[in-house]
């Protein structure tokens, strides 16, 4: 069962200078109870491309496209109905987990506020639901924490509060931007396993966005690659981050130091910095960083091709089993 | 021999009404020429405080850092000579380690005009060949740095201490600003220079990976204290100290195996109010009776590898049966 | 080894852009407009005035009329005139002042802020003597302690106007003193002359030009006060705030008042336009970022 549809979906961006296409006819789907992984470097897109569904971006932005979330299109609504499906079934957490949070307002004010807004609870009951969460997700002595401000907590305990808060209102889907990227390894290990844990729990969606390949690996069902804007690869996480078959993606890889790979071996990186919007090359955006290309993957733009049920915008397909 | 020797060294921030914090609680650690010494902890353990301390941008509270024979003071109101300016830095900011208001040629070709390593014909041919050095073509010497990207701003921050003639580079987390390719790249150069230029390299880093991969020898700090040191190789096979267990265990595998990464229970404490005995031991899955107040000292264990950890010596008795622990600790 | 590819900044492209930049706001603009119209009025006064400002020949408090387009005053001069040669005296001297205090008052934050001890706290209540009165009150008093001339009003404002630029650049100073490129050239070797002098000042420029141009419009407007108030400016001198000044004591004959009043109003708009879109421009923009930011 597909609970968002996601069908070229594009975001531009007006500047000072020449408008920037931000992202470029994506289209995935996000399955009920599945974690979405979208992964990509600075510059990719990754981002705008969920601000976008959610209707976040700065003014100057148009986005086209569709967006069909329990039956109807997000790209179209209203802003103000925008806001209320967002708002009830849309959950959000951030990078980091000391600016998503109001310094002035106690935890469980931060909480409960969302719900008494959209859904008109007692004060009784929001506060019921808020410690119960809390609980969830394991933050100890909800009813004192309740009471305490933000800074009193480290960022892991405060990265468990944000997702406690973004699941206030029961929602279906759960976006997290980067959520461990700010965190130590052991603490971002913690909420890793929460997150898996909720959704296994809740039967959950998850949309997961981060540069990691590491914790994609750990979490995500189903995994799209984006460069330049667009989705390079796609398909599901297990196979495709253990045979990668576009360039990039598989470059991506061997750019991370293996932890069984021989020490002292050069790490091998990917020359030229990664495509940015505004200076996109023409053609494949990878190509002038790619050890594959050919004349033709200078002037044609590759269309994401489905083998099977993965995804390659390749026509080079130089890793094809 | 060493280049660089840090002793006991000790850096404790006073505070107003509290208890004063003691950020780097005697620390020593040494690196050699050529050598490359990873030091990996999470926030909080003061290893960029270590860092600091050890090229005299802190004043240590006790113990005392010596670079190449001579003890080295903290930086004051004075200029630095030219011996201790052969003990270098790379910070992790890239965008706010190079003045933006001026040409990164006429940077680079800072340490060659005071130190006088150059005269002023010269520093020009030096600038641009500390440029090609790092990768970066002499083209860039008239720019600024807001035109270079992370990684390129990286590259010339480095250019810029290697025209210090350093012996040692203390790089404080250096590839945490930038992504995964430009990541690579610097740690391959860094590589590079060590080895052919038999620079002594002090990383600090929270990524274990890299470090696991360029480093020869790994300390690795918690709460203020290096709690397991040696050859990187044998750290990360047979780790010593449970911390740095949990810590190799918590790193996410890329491969699409569903590795799920070990959490560690607990928080990290309070660095003004640390535990008793072990500072680990609340959150220590070995934790005995004794680490609740016996603070274990770091001591060799095996040849060349030290941990503080009342069952270190048991462990690499378990570990490598045949081998005498240095210590005979239980 | 040579392995990264530098990406080829836009070097001729971005001049472009600035301008397109700055038309983009008409605010500053116009403001950029009237000061260089005052600028090219005060240079060519001469030959822009029709009459000779102190010449005192013609029909008293005539209205403005085709011979005299801004009319005479109750001495018989041509008010016309007299505004052109007005120029000569606000703008200049406003920018005199504002060139001093900025001078002094950014050298004194800068020493303060960088070298602490006890030049610090002297400097610093100091510029909290001077904020404890109000400027007007201030710049009263030292004028007419001093008598009053035009040069001691310049120098009344700007023992007024110092201590604004001083707190400002020693709070940037301390700032910068932690940046990590004042710790790497430290640690290069450079001495903390050195480094106040290379690394801290020229980074200082882009918030001191914005606070200066600002104080401009003060300037001009302080000194056209001290004028008003016969503190200033001396007659038969044409500066605008002291033709203000008697304007009001004829309100019938209005154009005395007015037309001087009018351009005190537009050099004091005309710099704060400017010295808003210099804000807007140097701090989003954010000196140190690069231009690609991760943006997704």
């Amino acid at each position: 069962m597909t609970l968002l549809a996601v069908d070229e979906l594009r975001v531009r961006v007006a500047t000072d200078d020449e408008p920037l296409q931000i992202v470029d006819g994506v289209s995935y789907e996000v399955g009920e109870g599945r974690i979405f992984g979208i992964a990509g470097e600075s510059g990719s897109g990754k981002t705008v491309s969920v601000l976008a569904l959610m209707g976040l971006l700065p003014r100057g932005a148009s986005v086209t496209g569709a967006a069909r979330f329990e039956g109807d299109d997000l790209v179209s609504m209203t802003p103000a109905r925008l806001r209320q499906v967002c708002g009830r079934e849309i959950g959000l957490v951030f990078q980091d987990p000391l600016t998503s949070f109001h310094p002035m307002l106690s935890v469980g004010r931060q909480l409960t506020e969302h719900l008494r807004h959209h859904y008109g609870a007692t004060r009784a009951d929001a506060r019921g639901r808020a410690l119960a969460l809390l609980d969830e997700v394991r933050i100890p002595d909800p009813a004192t924490a309740f009471e305490r401000y933000p800074h009193e907590f480290s960022g892991g305990m405060r990265q468990r509060i944000a997702i406690a808060g973004a699941l206030m209102c029961e929602p279906r889907l759960l976006i997290a931007d980067e959520p461990t990227t700010a965190l130590d390894v052991t603490v971002q290990a913690g909420i890793l396993r929460l997150i898996d844990r909720l959704r296994r729990d809740r039967a959950l969606s998850v949309i997961l966005i981060t540069h990691d390949l590491g914790v994609m690996s750990a979490l995500a069902d189903d995994l799209a690659i984006f460069y330049g804007g667009r989705i390079v690869e796609d398909g599901p996480a297990d196979e495709l981050l253990a045979q990668p078959r576009h360039p990039y993606t598989r470059a991506l890889l061997d750019a991370l130091p293996h932890p069984e790979s021989a020490r002292g071996e050069p790490l091998r990186g990917i020359p030229g910095p990664p495509a940015q919007p505004g200076s996109l090359p023409s053609g494949c955006v990878f190509h002038p960083r790619c050890a594959y290309a050919v004349e033709s993957c200078r002037t044609e733009v590759p269309e994401l091709r489905r083998l099977g049920d993965r995804g390659l915008a390749c026509p080079v397909d130089p890793f094809a089993p | 021999m060493s280049v660089l020797e840090i002793e006991g060294l000790e850096v404790a921030y006073e505070r107003r009404g509290h208890d004063p914090v003691r950020a780097v609680v005697d620390a020593s650690l040494a690196v050699g020429r050529g050598e490359i010494v990873g030091l990996v902890g999470e926030s909080g353990c003061g290893k960029s405080t270590l860092a600091r301390a050890a090229v005299g941008l802190i004043r240590p509270t006790s113990g005392k850092v010596v670079f190449e024979g001579r003890e080295l003071s903290p930086l004051d109101r004075g200029a630095r000579g030219r011996e201790a300016a052969r003990l270098q830095m790379v910070f992790q900011n890239p965008y706010a380690s190079l003045n933006p208001r001026r040409r990164v040629g006429r940077q680079i070709a800072d340490a060659l005009a005071i130190l006088g390593l150059a005269s002023r014909e010269d520093r020009p041919r030096r600038a641009a060949s500390l440029l090609d050095r790092v990768g970066l073509p002499p083209t860039a010497v008239s720019r600024f740095p807001h035109e270079f990207s992370g990684g390129q701003r990286q590259r010339i921050a480095i250019a810029r201490a290697l025209a210090a003639d350093p012996s040692v580079l203390v790089l404080d987390e250096p590839l945490s600003s930038l992504d995964a390719s430009a990541q690579a790249q610097i740690a391959n150069l860094l590589v590079d220079l060590s080895r052919n230029l038999g620079l002594g390299l002090l990383l600090i880093s929270h990524d274990l990976g890299i470090v696991h991969q360029v480093a020869d020898r790994v300390c690795v700090m918690y709460l203020g204290e290096i709690v397991e040191e040696g050859p990187t190789d044998e750290v990360w096979a047979r780790p010593l100290h449970p911390y740095t267990e949990a810590l190799i265990n918590a790193i996410p595998h890329p491969d699409g195996r569903r590795f799920m990464p070990e959490a560690l229970p607990g928080e990290v404490p309070d660095p003004a109010r640390p535990p008793a005995g072990c500072r680990f031991h609340p959150r220590c899955p070995l934790a005995f009776d004794r680490c609740t107040h016996e603070h274990p000292p770091l001591e060799e264990v095996v040849d060349g590898r030290a941990a503080a950890c009342w069952l270190a010596a048991d462990r690499a008795v378990r570990q490598a049966p045949g081998t005498a622990p240095r210590a005979a600790e239980g | 080894m040579s392995s990264a590819p530098i990406t080829a900044p836009a070097a001729v492209p971005r001049r472009r852009r600035r301008a397109r930049r700055l038309l983009s706001q008409p605010l500053a603009v116009v403001g950029l407009a009237i000061a260089v119209g005052w600028l090219l009025v005060a240079i060519f006064a001469p030959l822009l005035a029709p009459y000779d400002p102190l010449a005192q020949d013609f029909p008293l408090t005539q209205a403005p009329s085709r011979e005299h387009l801004f009319g005479t005053d109750e001495l018989g001069r041509d008010v016309l005139s007299r505004v052109i040669y007005g120029s000569r005296l606000s703008l200049p001297l406003a920018l005199l002042l504002v060139v001093l205090a900025t001078a002094l008052g950014s050298l004194l934050g800068a020493i303060a802020g960088y070298f602490r001890s006890w030049v610090d706290p002297l400097v610093m209540r100091t510029t909290d003597l001077v904020f404890a009165f109000p400027a007007i009150i201030l710049a009263m008093v030292v004028t007419a302690s001093l008598g009053p001339n035009i040069r001691n009003a310049v120098l009344a404002i700007v023992i007024v106007a110092w201590p604004t630029y001083a707190r400002v650049v020693r709070g940037l100073v301390l700032s910068l003193g932690d940046a990590e490129f004042v710790q790497a050239s430290r640690l290069l070797g450079s001495s903390s002359r050195r480094t106040l002098m290379h690394d801290v000042l020229p980074n200082l420029a882009g918030p001191v030009v914005v606070l200066a141009t600002l104080d401009l419009a003060n300037a001009i407007l302080l000194l056209a006060g001290l004028s008003f108030l016969g503190l200033g400016a001396q007659p038969p001198d044409p500066e605008w705030g002291s033709m203000v000044s008697v304007g009001t004591q004829y309100f019938q004959y209005w154009w005395m008042g007015t037309f001087p009043g009018l351009a005190i109003f537009s050099a004091v708009l005309a710099f704060n336009f400017l010295g808003d879109s210099l804000r807007d421009r140097l701090d989003p923009r954010g000196v140190s970022r690069g231009k690609h930011q991760g943006v997704a």
